[in-house]
């Protein structure tokens, strides 16, 4: 290429061009080699590792953006509303696109508070993403707030907006033991919901039918395949997966029922069960105190959660499902089913009741809640006035074994597999049952009072409401159900007569001339049978019920009794059950008995 | 000659003192150049005009350049190139700039004086060396060190890495073409390695992060390695034959910084792939190999040392943009050769040309 010419100027010498000649020639070898070695670093990315880079220009291009389903409505059984999904604001911040991240919180604080919670959650959630993927800072973001923040976006680079649909319960405290609620998903969460379809949920259901029918509400998560830019910015979807909503749940429950339970209720912790006979789907379902199940959808505040943990009626006991209560003398209806069926007493066996009993060869005497005793009373008598003598008896020539089989039968000591999560199986006791648990075994005296339920015997609210069901069905009826039926099981088998008696003596507790909650007759629409009972919650006092009421009105009140009530209407055609627990209510027959008529008549008027 | 219009307009381009070859090599490559600058401006045509008037401007340069006499160059050279080390100076004191002083702001435009230095160092050191016996005595290399040395020193303060190694390689060059000795050659390799640690703890923050993520670029993916890692995924992606004129996703979707100025290569590996690159590439060898031909042709030792020197720098530019985009060298801001938007490289390129051709075209009729 380079021909040395030699046609050298005065002032050069011959080889001196000569030299330069041959140096330019060095450096067009050494730039030929330089370009070849650029050449050789080329091929080798554009050839050799071709589809590395392509790849990741593919992952450059397009990302995969989750698309969260619309959780599924809770109604109640005419399709109110009791869970919803409202639009609201959440303040999102990518990190990446932040030049100075920390500068852009501080000033976003001064605009809206962050407390430190959400700083935290923040900085949680930061560390566990992938680079340009938006970040939750302030969820529910209210008008002000959102207001505020669009004005000054323009100077919070990597700062947005961003609209969502949160969880709202618009019947607030009325069903916050029964739907629940749902709040953020956490790594407990997270290992045990499929990841696939919860690509994009943020929440999930954490108690009551949220989280027992948290596959039905779900529903499944979308994708989009989109373009974007370096920024994030979204150029085009390039494929769409529409999410799968959740479906509706429509519940067996009646908002009206529920109300009227709750507001019945009054200044009583405690719990009601409304149940249909036949079906087993239950109408109301109230556990009191209830609390705002929306303070949870968003994280609740310590000062709030604090408060609920502090309360003295404990709002977050969930009393229908993990309550334990001493039946008291709601047991006596099925004691008395366990008596006519084992052939130990019949319907006209008369027992003379003196106010007192004393098991043979024992010097400890057991009373009647009335002093001086109810004279001579039938078996009708007996559960109309709550005759404690007649039933200790009783309890005695059936003994334990045969009370637990009979108990058993009625569905206690056993969850009653109901549709929400965390319910208690209460306590049946066996002589077995004693043995494992004190290493003891059963004492006489122990047959006495649970005769009159009391002693080892625990049941939950919905316990007692489902075996009056079976009690109200004549030994049929279903497992409770908030959603859809179960199948009506014959529980319990008896002859025709020996539920006649028993209904009978029910209907007397209310109708008869001396029923324990006569008082409640005029008040009532219809025709009713029940059984009031007060469980015991200090020492052991004789069972002596109006007395007792009297005293109990003087005891400091977290010291009473608690009142229950347990009934069925109407009485030739039983539909509906209630089961009403207040707590420290002193009385069933004075505060328990009212309640569950004010619910009955309520449920009637509902058209149930 | 014949008649026919090619030769017609050879022959006018040599009236005008220009070489034909290396002028039509030259258009072909702002061609081929502009159509990637469309792309990787957002399809912008007034970007491409707004190119072609400095390249305008730039031919302009050139044009007069290549007239100038070389006996007047050797003249000049020494007061060329003290006024463009007085307006290094200057910058120290009066210069302007984002976070490094470069700029003169001489109220109508702002002029870059380290540009200036590109031409007018190599053009004082092939005057001096023209006049000394060759190969250079060691009174003559020091004297050469010095004037490479006192520019270089005032851009490296400024603080302007990638310019400083240009002048700096442009007047080392020089040297080297007079026939510097082997032995100082490598002996003084020896000592810039040995003193590479002193060098590092004197660069600022900026271009120690610059080396140390050309070293590692994952280790800061977001941040320094972004540039890097882009730049590789753009070229990787483009595989044999691209993606297409207008299709490169890196270039577009803004992966890619400065697609159109020091990224510019990048764009061209995205969309034309390996076979666009090796065009692109023999296009410039072309340009070299008939830019040291010229320069061999010339008549003395100050045209070869000079037209030398001015190819050479032009490969410079090359190999460092290339190397840059591709990874094999650290981010230093320069631009691809006549082919990334920006006026100022490519009028002192072009100059560097029109230098080239008027020396050469006066090699026979000097004297």
């Amino acid at each position: 290429m380079i021909t040395s010419t030699r046609s050298a100027g005065m002032g050069d010498s011959r080889s001196a061009l000569a030299q330069v000649d041959r140096r330019l020639q060095f450096l067009i070898v050494l730039m030929l080699i330089v370009l070849c070695l650029l050449s050789l670093r080329l091929g080798l990315l554009q050839l050799g590792d071709h589809e590395q880079y392509a790849a990741r220009a593919d992952d450059n291009r397009i990302s995969l953006r989750a698309l969260p389903p619309n959780r599924g409505l809770i109604l109640d059984r005419r399709g109110r509303v009791l869970a919803e999904n409202l639009p609201a604001y959440r303040l999102v911040v990518v990190p990446e696109r932040a030049p100075d991240l920390e500068g852009t919180l501080a000033r976003l604080a001064d605009l809206v508070p962050v407390s430190d919670d959400e700083r935290r959650r923040f900085d949680q959630q930061r560390a566990r993403s992938r680079p340009f993927e938006s970040i939750t800072l302030k969820s529910n973001l209210d008008e002000e707030e959102v207001a505020k923040l669009a004005i000054h976006r323009h100077r919070l680079p990597g700062v947005d907006i961003e609209p969502y649909l949160t969880r709202h319960y618009p019947q607030g405290e009325l069903f916050a033991h029964l739907v629940g609620y749902v709040g953020r998903m956490d790594d407990r969460d997270r290992a045990r919901l499929d990841p696939d379809r919860y690509r994009a949920t943020t929440h999930v259901g954490k108690t009551g039918i949220e989280r027992q029918y948290e596959e039905e509400l779900h529903g499944r998560s979308g994708f989009e395949r989109v373009e974007t830019n370096a920024q994030g910015r979204i150029l085009r979807v390039l494929e769409r997966n529409d999410p799968q909503p959740g479906e509706d749940l429509r519940l067996n429950v009646d908002l009206d029922v529920q109300r009227a339970a709750y507001e019945a209720l009054g200044d009583y912790a405690g719990a009601v069960v409304v149940l249909q006979v036949a079906t087993g789907e239950v109408l109301a379902l109230v556990s009191k105190p209830g609390f705002d199940p929306n303070l949870f959808v968003h994280g609740i505040s310590h000062a709030d959660y604090n408060r609920l943990l502090d309360h003295r009626q404990r709002p977050l006991f969930n009393r229908v499902l993990s309550g334990g209560y001493e039946p008291g003398s709601t047991v006596k209806p099925f004691i008395a089913l366990a008596g006519l069926e084992a052939g130990v007493v019949t319907p006209s066996t008369e027992v003379v009741s003196t106010g007192q009993y004393r098991l043979p060869g024992h010097s400890r005497t057991y009373g009647d809640w009335k002093a001086g005793g109810h004279g001579r009373v039938n078996l009708e008598l007996a559960l109309a006035e709550s005759v404690n003598v007649y039933f200790y008896r009783l309890a005695v020539e059936l003994g334990i074994d045969r009370i637990s089989r009979e108990l058993a039968l009625f569905g206690f000591g056993r969850t009653t597999g109901l549709d929400l999560p965390g319910e208690n199986s209460g306590i049946l006791p066996t002589r077995s049952w004693k043995r494992a648990t004190f290493n003891q075994p059963w004492f006489p005296g122990e047959t006495v009072i649970t005769g009159i339920g009391q002693g080892f015997t625990v049941v939950t609210p919905v316990q007692l409401a489902h075996a009056t069901a079976a009690l109200a069905g004549r030994g049929q009826t279903a497992a409770p159900a908030l959603v859809g039926q179960r199948e009506p099981v014959q529980m319990v088998r008896h002859d025709d007569a020996d539920w006649q008696a028993v209904h009978r003596g029910m209907e007397a507790v209310v109708h008869g001339a001396s029923g324990t909650a006569r008082a409640i007759e005029s008040e009532l629409v219809v025709r009713m049978a029940g059984k009031t009972g007060t469980a015991q919650v200090f020492g052991r006092p004789d069972e002596d019920e109006e007395a007792d009421e009297r005293e109990q009105d003087e005891l400091p009140e977290f010291l009473r009794n608690h009142a229950l009530f347990t009934g069925f209407a109407p009485i030739d055609e039983p539909r509906l059950v209630v089961s009403v627990v207040a707590e420290h209510g002193g009385g069933g027959a004075s505060v328990a008995a009212p309640i569950a008529a004010t619910v009955m008549n309520a449920a009637l008027e509902a058209g149930l | 000659m014949s008649g026919s219009p090619g030769s017609l307009i050879a022959v006018g381009l040599q009236r005008l003192r220009l070489d034909p070859w290396l002028f039509g090599l030259l258009v072909v490559l702002v061609a081929f150049g502009s159509m990637v600058l469309y792309s990787a401006g957002e399809q912008s045509m007034a970007l491409v005009w707004r190119q072609w008037v400095r390249l305008g401007v730039g031919l302009a340069v050139m044009l007069f350049v290549a007239q100038i006499p070389p006996r007047l160059l050797k003249a000049w050279a020494p007061f060329l190139f003290l006024a463009a080390l007085l307006m290094l100076v200057a910058v120290v004191f009066f210069g302007v700039g984002r976070g490094a002083q470069r700029w003169l702001d001489l109220g109508l435009l702002r002029f870059q004086p380290s540009e200036a230095m590109k031409l007018a160092l190599p053009l004082a050191l092939a005057a001096m060396l023209d006049r000394k016996p060759l190969p250079p005595d060691w009174r003559t290399v020091i004297a050469a060190a010095t004037l490479i040395a006192v520019p270089v020193g005032l851009i490296v303060i400024q603080p302007d890495l990638g310019t400083a190694v240009l002048v700096g390689l442009s007047g080392a060059c020089v040297l080297f073409l007079a026939g510097l000795r082997w032995r100082l050659i490598l002996g003084v390799s020896a000592a810039l390695a040995a003193a590479a640690p002193l060098i590092w703890l004197n660069l600022h923050e900026y271009q120690q992060d610059r080396i140390r993520t050309f070293l590692d670029p994952e280790s800061d993916p977001l941040g320094e390695g972004w540039n890097i890692i882009q730049s590789k995924i753009a070229v990787g992606s483009g595989g044999l034959s691209g993606k297409g004129w207008l299709e490169g996703s890196q270039s577009h979707l803004e992966f890619l910084p400065e697609p159109h100025t020091d990224f510019i290569f990048s764009v061209l590996a995205e969309e034309f792939g390996f076979i666009g690159v090796v065009a692109v590439l023999a296009l410039y060898v072309a340009i070299i190999l008939r830019g040291m031909f010229l320069a061999g042709q010339c008549r003395d030792a100050f045209g070869r040392l000079l037209a030398g020197a001015m190819i050479f720098m032009f490969f410079v530019y090359l190999a460092v943009n290339v190397g840059m985009v591709s990874g094999a060298l650290p981010v230093v801001g320069v631009p691809l050769p006549l082919v990334s938007y920006g006026g100022t490289s490519a009028v002192t390129l072009l100059a560097g040309f029109g230098l080239v051709m008027g020396l050469y075209s006066r090699r026979r009729f000097m004297g």
